[in-house]
């Protein structure tokens, strides 16, 4: 059991973003001020308000739960039945028991359904959390993640339906559409560029993708909370003018197999700070 | 026996190494996939997505670089679609330009209830306009000084008004919306934006 200090690790997190709210930006400041990020980032990297999700992720895996009142501890998260260490790293990946590509929520999703007996519907109802109400699977993926901490992602791209995901994947990644005409690949396809201040990662380049896919999922501070990989898809399609992006779709995954060809070797370090 | 083994071995390593999908069929399976994606949420956006317009399709179909041809082609239908002002009158006034270029709001699937409310442009976001405003994009290019340095003319008036409204009729494939063609902007709008780049006294001149 990993020590946890909540008090010291927001107060950290309060301290980090009154700097940054009250520092002035001087004239010149556009380089500054992603070296400023950077140093908040690391600040805040010091007591991560995602080790709370982490903890409750824990517990939930071996709580027993749903109308079969069992755990997930023989959930197969495609290391074995049972082996959380190491699963997060090679996730999104083809299961044959669904005969389908899952990344680590849909892989949650099908054991509550199979092992603890939830409808599907139920197992989805609360994907993302709201204040005053937590998120079962922000607090499942954080532990999940956080057991593969320090791995190499080495998401496997080899049975037909992984690689037909890259290839849809990469697809729809360049896929235009929308009252904006806005693709992922509008603001993820060029090196070195900027909405308003944040930088955007070019996802078909192994460096910059490996930092992004490796650091989700993260708690994010602009939220209050945890956000995974799913959220992180359908908030951008949120910007994008597109509709509600469907939890644990198809689409999300090969979005996340696609962008995996090019994260993996890089080092994961999830759950991660992120604005 | 050896050599069906040997021939079914191949064959595998073969398929495992080439594109599994004919462009066609992996284009089909995409958009099914896609469509499937948004079933549960609002469904007159999702029915705006899963519908591309040719422009859209065309440029979805060479994400490395249309093909010369076919960037003329865009440009040509594009520049049809251009409405200027009947008055002629192509500036509004560039502090509500400033607003405009400053609001993100609209056409996101929260953005409701505010029957009121007008769409933003967004302008900072991809580019910088006046130099007081540090926070902004880099997705397009500079359009600080735009009027200074090309001049105040009736004609660069009209290309800003057009690239405005579409963007495509200029660099097809562009990545800038296309505001006027896909009504995220009005015509009064579009004409502040307009006096935003092009008014002497706007501050992206100063």
């Amino acid at each position: 059991m990993r020590t946890i200090r909540p008090p010291a690790a927001l107060l950290h997190v309060a301290a980090a973003v009154a700097f940054l709210a009250c520092t002035p930006l001087p004239g010149s400041a556009q380089d500054k001020t992603s070296e400023e990020i950077e140093k908040y980032r690391r600040v805040l990297a010091e007591g991560n308000p995602a080790e709370l999700w982490e903890a409750r992720g824990e517990a939930l895996w071996s709580t027993k739960r749903g109308p079969h009142n069992v755990s997930l501890e023989k959930c197969d998260l495609g290391l074995g039945v049972g082996m959380v260490k190491g699963a997060y790293a090679q996730l999104p990946r083809y299961f044959a028991d669904t005969d389908k590509v899952q990344d680590v929520e849909s892989r949650l999703v099908s054991c509550m359904v199979t092992l603890q007996g939830f409808t599907e519907a139920d197992a989805k109802m609360n994907p993302y959390s709201a204040p005053g109400r937590h998120s079962d699977m922000e607090a499942l993926t954080s532990y999940i993640a956080a057991e593969s901490k320090g791995m190499q992602l080495n998401v496997p791209i080899r049975h037909a339906k992984e690689l037909e995901a890259f290839e849809l994947g990469e697809q729809l990644f360049y896929r235009r559409a929308g009252p904006h005409d806005f693709a992922c690949s509008t603001c993820h396809g060029d090196q070195g560029k900027r909405i308003r201040l944040q930088e955007l990662p070019k996802l078909i380049e192994p460096k910059e993708a490996q930092q992004i896919f490796t650091t989700w999922p993260a708690y994010r501070v602009s939220q209050g909370s945890v956000r995974t990989m799913q959220h992180r898809l359908y908030d951008c399609y949120w910007q994008m003018r597109h509709p509600q992006l469907d939890y644990t779709s198809d689409t999300a995954i090969s979005l996340m197999v696609f962008m995996a060809k090019f994260a993996n070797g890089g080092e994961i370090n999830a759950p991660a700070l992120k604005r | 026996m050896k050599a069906t083994i040997l021939f079914i071995a191949g064959a595998t390593i073969l398929a495992g190494c080439a594109t599994q999908l004919s462009e066609s069929e992996r284009q089909m399976r995409a958009e099914r996939m896609f469509k499937e994606g948004f079933s549960k949420g609002n469904q007159e956006m999702a029915a705006r997505v899963v519908q591309q317009d040719e422009t859209q399709a065309l440029c979805s179909k060479y994400p490395r670089g249309v093909p010369e041809a076919i960037a003329s082609k865009i440009e040509k239908s594009q520049q049809a679609t251009i409405r200027y002002p009947a008055s002629g009158n192509l500036m509004g006034d560039w502090r509500e330009g400033e607003k405009i270029a400053q609001d993100g709001w609209g056409l996101r699937f929260t953005d409701t209830g505010q029957p009121n409310r007008t769409n933003g442009g967004n302008c900072y976001a991809c580019h910088q306009l006046a130099p007081q405003e540090l926070s902004y994009g880099t997705l397009g290019p500079s359009l600080y000084q735009f009027g200074k340095v090309r001049g105040y003319g009736l004609e660069i008036q009209k290309y800003a008004y057009g690239k405005v409204y579409n963007a495509e009729a200029y660099s097809a494939c562009t990545g800038m919306p296309r505001f006027g063609h896909n009504g995220i902007l009005t015509e009064q709008q579009i004409k502040d934006v307009v006096a935003l780049l092009m008014d002497p006294a706007s501050p992206v001149n100063q």
